[in-house]
């Protein structure tokens, strides 16, 4: 079988792609529509409709979502079915401005060719034909500023190396998005590989720099595949080459799993091949870094942004966004709401306009957002019409951060969602700082003891107390930073807490020590599936759960057809032993 | 180590080839994982004597980062992601039934050497959630019942 209108089909296989099926779906249309030519593309951003899959025909291109190796798909894509095309919500296409992911999922990443034809490395040349000063110039006019979460001004950053005089100066690309809940890095990397490494050249044209480096985590296979084929495209054509007068390097590191690497200092001593624990600064890294050379440090979305900036003029570029914050930021979000992806968006546009508009999320039921993973904080709904830039998410006691945006709904416990950060940052503090080794760890045990109702008005005031104690007791961001998700938390949702500690009650419903379950009988069908399914034996013969026996795992909730069972609060189930019921 | 020469020149191959700078110490700690499935003590010594470095100093290395294990993995290593997006989608749950479905603690590997489990950070999977990985394939949108069916699967393979 075979389309002879269809000049090219293009299916989204970045990572999100391939975990919705994406791979079956490439090897069936492929053994279907042998003499058709299918590429692999990265990803549009649009990843609530994954796997996605383009047509592109003599008469304009047919998106189509959420499809399956199934017959049913040849048949729309054989017949250019326009009525089961992917709409494109307007609410979503009006409010991004697609700058710095325009090509993701559009072209072949791995492709040279096609990025080129994009016009793809002519920022290169351009900057090449420019002097390295006015190069750096035109990045600060630009009024970039880090997007891995800092925002300090990128062309200042590059004049600080760009003015050292050394043997060797480093440039490192950092690619270790280690923020649980972000993935825009990754989706950058995999999509439109030879963007950032453009953007890297250019800095490297700018500043001096004679090795350049790409720490990436290694639970990003595909990225490092991209990277790796691009950057032998990149020899290839010898775009390397004359660069400083030198034929430049660039060499892609794995990161071993370890969230502090993402600060600078970290990150260097990683590179380095030792365990990777900051240092105090002085010296910064633009005076000793790497092996003791001036180092630099960009994020993967700072050197995307590069070739655009060049390109179109910092003139064009600083036209968007806000006084002090300018571009477009790609944010991932996540979390409760309808369409989760990568989105970009100009800076200054409001939180409002991201959840509500663009993420389809309920306005009836979302508590608030989470910005900035373990580093950030939480903004309530209350400040949704906020325009996010670095300063205003900052006085809001959360941060930009790298760009994870997680949605929290009605039915999360924000207790529990300070919990779970402080798990995750008192197990990757390196140690160094006794603050944030032995503070984060306390930290975490009070917030054990009031989720797990046992918590008292002492580890309230505990957590206020100490917090303030580890940011100003820490060497780096990681620990200046641990205590952000229980202040921001404290701050817009103390009610919560004292809930949880003065009246024994999880509002939320969700810490597993402050609720019951409990079975409708009216609904109850009398299946036994739940009984069967019970790991414990907590569910008797007349389908009355005992609270007792029960440890909250939910299984009967999942296994149960007529969703009879249901979470309740805490004292309201049945226990068969009394004395545990006095709540 | 009366084998060590020759382990240099089986399991440790990989080794010869990079750099003998400390710099590579991690990528080559990476290529014995990727060759072996873990670290062994073995491996400890080997890696030592070829970048010429206390013993103690590379299980300094090896214990900072979460990456490198220290025993033996199961045929099918599975990584619950417990990322952001993933814990507010339950993944704590995923990982409590993952662990009675195959009887084996966070961190574990079942008797016949078949599963492991682990939880990681993120996959980056993130509009998926909550996820899971089996030997690096991903699996989104898991609920209990497409858990429980792709253990089922790998059990039988």
């Amino acid at each position: 079988m075979n389309a002879p209108d269809i000049k090219m089909i293009k299916i989204g296989t970045a990572s999100c792609g391939l975990a919705a099926g994406a791979d079956e779906v490439l090897k069936y249309l492929r053994e279907n529509l042998k003499d058709t030519r299918i590429e692999e593309v990265g990803c549009i951003g649009h990843c609530y409709a994954e796997p996605l899959v383009e047509i592109e025909t003599a008469s304009g291109s047919f998106l189509y979502g959420n499809v399956e190796p199934k017959q049913e798909l040849l048949d729309k894509i054989l017949a250019c079915d326009t009525e089961a095309c992917l709409k494109l919500r307007s609410e979503r296409t009006q409010k991004e401005c697609l700058k710095v992911t325009a090509l993701a999922g559009k072209i072949v990443p791995t492709d040279i060719d096609e990025y080129m034809t994009e016009g793809g490395y002519k920022a290169l040349t351009k900057a090449i034909s420019m002097s390295s000063a006015d190069v750096v110039d035109e990045v600060k006019k630009s009024g970039l500023r880090g997007r891995g979460g800092g925002g300090f001004p990128t062309g200042i950053k590059w004049s600080f190396l760009a003015a050292k005089e050394a043997e060797e100066k480093i440039l490192i690309c950092n690619a270790d998005e280690g923020d649980p809940g972000a993935f825009m890095d990754r989706s950058l990397m995999e999509s439109v590989p030879h963007q950032m490494l453009e953007g890297m050249l250019i800095a490297a044209h700018a500043t001096g720099a004679t090795k350049l480096f790409i720490y990436c985590r290694a639970e990003y296979p595909l990225a490092i595949k991209n990277l790796s084929i691009a950057i032998n495209q990149i020899k290839e054509r010898k775009l390397n080459e004359n660069i400083n007068g030198r034929t430049l390097d660039i060499i892609i590191k794995e990161g071993a799993g370890a969230f502090v690497c993402g600060e600078e200092t970290a990150l260097i001593a990683s590179l380095e091949g030792k365990r990777g624990t900051p240092r105090y600064r002085p010296p910064f890294p633009t005076d000793k870094g790497w092996s003791g050379y001036p180092t630099m440090i960009n994020n993967v979305e700072t050197f995307a942004n590069i070739p655009i900036i060049i390109a179109e003029g910092a003139e064009a570029y600083a036209s968007l966004g806000t006084e002090k914050s300018k571009g477009t930021k790609l944010f991932a979000l996540a979390g409760d709401l309808e369409y989760p992806g990568l989105v970009e968006v100009p800076m200054g546009i409001t939180l409002a306009e991201i959840v509500f508009d663009i993420g389809g999320a309920d306005r009836n039921n979302v508590k608030a957002v989470q910005t900035g993973g373990p580093s950030g904080g939480c903004i309530p709904v209350e400040h949704f019409d906020v325009a996010v830039d670095y300063d205003s998410l900052g006085a809001l006691g959360a941060i930009m951060g790298s760009g994870g945006l997680i949605v929290i709904g009605k039915n999360r416990c924000m207790v529990e969602t300070a919990r779970y950060f402080l798990d995750f940052t008192h197990r990757e503090s390196c140690g160094k700082c006794t603050f944030c080794r032995v503070g984060t760890k306390r930290m975490f045990e009070s917030l054990e003891r009031i989720t797990g109702g046992e918590g008292t008005q002492e580890d309230i005031e505990f957590l206020e107390d100490i917090s303030v104690k580890i940011k100003k007791g820490s060497l780096c961001g990681l620990g200046q930073t641990a205590p952000n998700p229980v202040l921001s938390t404290l701050r817009y949702f103390r009610n919560e807490y004292e809930n949880h500690v003065n009246n024994k009650q999880c509002e939320a419903l969700q810490c597993n020590a402050l609720l019951d379950l409990t079975v409708n009988q009216d609904k109850c069908i009398k299946c036994k599936l739940c009984i069967k399914n019970c790991p414990v034996n907590a569910v008797s013969d007349d389908f009355i759960i005992d609270n007792s026996k029960c440890t909250r795992c939910n299984t009967c909730i999942e296994v149960c057809p007529k969703n009879a069972i249901s979470r309740v609060k805490r004292g309201e189930g049945f226990y068969s032993d009394a004395e545990v019921n006095c709540g | 180590m009366q084998d060590g020469e020759n382990t240099m020149d089986g399991n440790y191959a990989c080794l010869e080839e990079m750099g003998k700078e400390k710099s590579y110490l991690i990528k080559g700690l990476q290529s014995v994982q990727k060759h072996a499935g873990f670290i062994s003590d073995d491996a400890i010594k080997a890696v030592a004597g070829y970048f010429s470095m206390p013993e103690a100093e590379v299980e300094g290395v090896v214990s900072f980062y979460a990456q490198f294990k220290r025993t033996q993995p199961g045929k099918y290593q599975i990584s619950v992601c417990d990322g952001t997006a993933c814990h507010i989608k339950g993944s704590s749950l995923i990982i409590e039934w993952v662990s009675t479905e195959l009887n084996i603690n966070n961190g574990e590997t079942d008797k016949d050497g078949l599963f492991s489990l682990e939880t990681v950070a993120c996959l980056g999977c993130c509009s998926l959630a909550p996820v899971m990985s089996v030997n690096g394939k991903v699996f989104g949108k898991l609920d209990r019942k497409s858990m429980i069916k792709i253990l089922k699967e790998y059990r039988n393979k």
